[in-house]
């Protein structure tokens, strides 16, 4: 087998570049404001998305209301309905779950991941956090402007996005575009980082087929990043043109109530293009970090390796790389021509098959394995389920024609909430309960943990499983209200309603969660050195929680790859990456490195590495 | 315990509400049954799997749950178990988008004898062009769109003047007979949608969609409008009425044509000229602006 197993554990190659000079922080802003560690960036970046989040939160709330009991709440117009879908979808796609995947978890792991002290470049880093917060400021600036946010929707589909039929085309919608804009400059810096230091800053031993998933997925996701913000930023370039100067890349002749508009020759369906070839990508952009983090997860807390490692290397590949090639799925029913219907309904579930390959192994992993149900076990194990049944109706809308009478139905809302939204939200969760006394050095309760999973888990499956059945009615989505139809039923009005308080409760339980982690950070039970005993690097650093340059004075040697659980003859349950292999025998707790006295072995490696 | 009894409860709890809930797709009314069909098909393929993998997940949680002195099994890779699996999931695939495009052939080839509609959107209504008595819509740009031209009809296209100009009222379709709809917007994207009719498609300004469909059963159903297009989308309403032939005829025979709404308009502003009114700027615009062939061509 190749270098995954044990069987050629201990190869290091040499060393071939010098340990990092690191800049420490000279005072408290140097440490935590203009900071350059990465981990203090992660957090920043983590706060600022979860804030922003909450924002998003609030308005689903308030859309929910309005769906569920229409014609009640006198303060929410049309014109408001569709500025808060346009703000939640958005926020909730790109500056929550991109940021808080890549900036977040992105910063923190990569390098303790793979065992450099910092990115390749902490400078970009900074820069790319605080040009982040620049862009949530602008995009949040437009609660503020006359007119309000753009109520475009969130694929903000010209023409309509800049005419006076649609709220916020004043300002919204450039400031929309702008900040849009900005995001891309910051995200742009942050997955340069994170792919160059995943590739050239590994520390010895440290092979590609040993990186542990999270790392494959991240990074395979800010490659994907990189390739498919381009798009966005043009497609936002040119429709700001549009707006501002009065050019007509995706606008048409139009007569817009009553009168002759001064545009023409442009196609609202090259703007479509570009969207999605962004948008779709996006989506896995989304994804791959989740189904990165959840392997890892489920492989510590079953203590058992990741069933078919390099099965599941090569499906991340192969999704980033396919997903490239479906975009068009989202406008089967656009007026494109429909010919295309053909390829992008092939490619589209050709994808299925990687993605069922992840699922089997994620299953198989808990196989024959040491299950123990922690948080992170448990939110893993809600992904699994979310993420099943939001992938299968997505065979239903990639099925071309079947995505005819499903699509801008409640049906595409469910689906897309399930698979990209509860999915890899549930996987954040699970990563928080997991990695939060790496971060903090405390234990999250595990009381309000278990309250939060039950309630957000089993809330947002009732929230979503039924309302696939409402697109399958013809419930259309973006509806202000559905006013009065001939085919709607009255039961369907009882399960709006019904959907309403659901999400409320949910809601609810995400303050339970927010609370918990404020508490914990103060009052929360001291992790040990390595809570879950997990093999991967992070948790082999001498501090808890890691500090600046995170290894002390010298690099970890990496001998093995990270899923060494249960293996048969080593002394415990689990065998460190870094772990010499004359120790894996031994049955007292590993030692981490600069922790204690350092075994002789080792310390001959470590000084081979420092020359 | 719990975790796998809660897992067990969620599948079972699915099928069962898959099955017993009264919310179910609206009873159809063209055919597009194949559609339907292709559902089905995928209801059980994607419904099977499922069911398999959750009840597999729960099965493992109940069995392999940590007990003092329990160590998992170390086997990294089965090649045989992935490829096996492989695949059977790239059959049911198969299984699903086989079908799926063989439907989607009908769908994109309009039969040589369907009969012709346009529907023309904008915010936030909906109105309807027949091409009349030669059975050939005239050519239309929006530039000569005003308010006694609505739909921007050439006026010097002899094709146009019996084109059957239907605003503000409903949409008629005589039923068993193959029907193009070919749709146009003004302003923003559209969408035309008829759930009973299962088809869809956006309408676009600038360019001429289109899908088709027959329809099988008679009775007005509710039009709606399945593309967001500003803060009227959810009031951009309309009925459609599957007429039986006869009826059809009578209601078609007493449209007015183009030509007729452009007399019409002559006389009336005739009229208005007569009692010294003056005529409003832009009345008299000269209709010989050439009209562009991309525009009014269907993209096909
Ligand atoms: C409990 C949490 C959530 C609730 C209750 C909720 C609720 C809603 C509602 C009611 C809509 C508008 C549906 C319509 O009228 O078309 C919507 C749209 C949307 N939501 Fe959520 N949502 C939640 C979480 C999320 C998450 C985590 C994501 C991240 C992917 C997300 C992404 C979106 C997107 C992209 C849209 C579409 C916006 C548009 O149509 O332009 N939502 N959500
Ligand atoms: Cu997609
Ligand atoms: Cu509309």
């Amino acid at each position: 087998m190749a270098n995954i197993a044990p069987t050629d554990a201990g190869y290091v190659p040499p060393a071939e570049v010098e340990d990092t000079e690191l800049h420490d922080p000279q005072s408290f802003i140097t440490k935590y404001i203009w900071s350059q560690d990465h981990k203090v960036i992660a957090i920043q970046y983590s706060m600022t998305a979860l804030a922003v989040g909450m924002v998003a939160l609030v308005l689903s709330w308030l859309m929910r209301l309005q769906l569920g009991f229409p014609e009640t709440f006198s303060f929410i117009d049309e014109a408001d309905y569709y500025q808060f879908i346009t703000m939640h979808g958005m926020i909730m796609v790109i500056y929550l779950l991109t940021a808080l995947f890549l900036g977040g978890f992105g910063n923190y792991l990569i390098p303790l991941m793979v065992g450099a002290r910092d990115m390749v470049f902490p400078y970009l880093n900074m820069l790319s956090f605080w040009v982040y917060l620049l862009a949530v400021l602008v995009l949040m600036a437009s609660f503020f402007v006359p007119g309000g946010p753009t109520g475009a929707g969130w694929t903000l589909y010209p023409p309509q996005a800049i005419l006076s039929g649609t709220p916020g085309q004043e300002y919204g919608i450039v400031l929309m575009l702008a900040s849009l804009v900005i995001f891309i400059v910051a995200f742009t810096m942050g997955g340069l980082n994170y792919v160059t230091t995943a590739l050239q800053g590994r520390t010895r031993g440290m092979t590609l087929m040993r990186l542990p998933l999270t790392v494959w997925g991240i990074v395979t996701a800010s490659i994907l990043g990189l390739l498919a913000f381009p798009a966005l930023f043009v497609g936002g370039v040119m429709m700001l043109l549009d707006k501002v100067l009065g050019t007509s890349f995706f606008m048409p002749t139009i007569v817009e109530l009553g009168e002759q508009l001064e545009y023409g020759g442009g196609s609202p369906l090259l703007f479509q293009h570009l969207f999605w070839f962004f948008g779709h990508p996006e989506v896995y952009i989304v994804a791959l970090p989740a189904f990165g983090i959840v392997s890892d997860l489920l492989a510590t807390h079953a203590r058992k390796s990741i069933f078919g490692y390099r099965m599941m290397v090569w499906a991340i590949l192969a999704i980033g790389g396919l997903s490239f090639v479906v975009w068009a799925h989202h406008m089967f029913v656009s007026g494109m021509n429909p010919y295309f219907g053909f390829f992008f309904a092939t490619t589209t579930l050709i994808i299925a098959v990687p993605t069922a390959i992840k699922v089997y192994n994620w299953v198989l992993t808990l196989w024959q394995a040491d299950i123990h149900l922690t948080l992170p076990m448990l939110f893993s194990i809600g992904f699994i389920v979310t993420f099943v049944n939001g992938g299968i109706t997505g065979l239903f809308l990639g099925n071309v024609v079947v995505d005819v009478p499903l699509s801008d139905t409640m049906f595409v809302v469910a689906h897309f909430h399930m698979v990209m939204g509860v999915a890899p939200i549930l996987v954040i969760f699970g990563a928080i309960y997991h990695w939060y006394p790496l971060m903090t050095g405390r234990m999250l309760n595990e009381g309000m943990g278990q309250f939060h999973f039950w309630v957000t888990f089993l809330g947002a499956y009732l929230i979503y499983f039924p309302m696939h059945y409402l697109g399958f009615i013809g419930v259309p989505r973006r509806y202000y209200e559905l006013g009065d139809t001939t085919f709607i039923p009255e039961s369907a009005e009882t399960l709006n309603a019904f959907i309403t308080v659901a999400a409320l409760v949910v809601g609810f339980a995400q303050l339970v969660f927010l609370y918990n982690m404020i508490h914990s950070f103060m009052k929360g039970r001291k992790s040990s050195q390595n809570p879950w005993s997990s093999a991967s690097l992070e948790w082999q650093t001498p501090q808890k929680p890691p500090v600046h340059g995170n290894w002390g004075p010298s690099l970890p040697i990496v001998y093995r790859w990270a899923y060494d659980y249960s293996v048969p003859g080593a002394g415990r349950d689990y065998v460190p990456q870094n772990l010499p292999p004359d120790q894996v025998g031994d049955t007292d707790d590993p030692q981490p490195i600069g922790g204690g006295p350092v075994p002789a072995g080792q310390a001959a490696g470590v000084m081979e590495a420092n020359k | 315990m719990v975790v796998a009894v809660i897992l067990i409860l969620i599948v079972v709890g699915s099928v069962v509400f898959h099955f017993m809930s009264p919310w179910w797709w609206t009873p159809i009314a063209s055919n597009w049954g194949y559609i339907d069909d292709t559902i089905i098909i995928t209801f059980w393929i994607t419904g099977t799997v499922f069911v398999a993998v959750i009840l597999f997940m729960a099965y493992c949680v109940l069995k392999f749950q940590h007990k003092e002195g329990r160590r998992a099994t170390y086997e990294p890779e089965n090649k045989k178990l992935e490829w096996w699996l492989t695949g059977l999931t790239a059959i049911g695939v198969a299984g699903m988008l086989a079908p799926g495009l063989f439907v989607w052939n009908q769908y994109v080839s309009v039969p040589e004898d369907a009969d012709v509609v346009e529907v023309l959107g904008q915010q936030w209504q909906w109105s309807y062009r027949y091409p009349g008595e030669d059975g050939v819509l005239g050519t239309s740009d929006a530039r000569l769109i005003d308010s006694d031209n609505p739909f921007g009809v050439n006026p010097n296209d002899p094709n146009g003047q019996d084109d059957i100009l239907v605003e503000g009222d409903d949409l008629h379709l005589p039923i068993d007979r193959p029907v193009k709809m070919l749709l146009r917007s003004i302003d923003v994207l559209h969408d035309f949608y008829v759930p009973q009719f299962r088809a869809k498609m956006d309408l676009v300004p600038g360019a001429v969609t289109f899908f088709w469909l027959t329809p099988t059963r008679t009775g007005a159903f509710d039009i709606l409008c399945a593309e967001l297009c500003g803060t009227g989308h959810h009031i951009m309403r309309g009925t459609v009425i599957v007429d039986n032939a006869a009826e059809y005829d009578e209601w078609m025979s007493e449209q007015e044509t183009f030509a007729e709404l452009a007399a019409r308009a002559k006389a009336e502003e005739k009229q208005q000229a007569g009692l010294g009114t003056p005529t409003g700027d832009g009345f008299e615009k000269k209709v010989s602006l050439v009209v562009n062939e991309d525009t009014a061509k269907p993209i096909q």
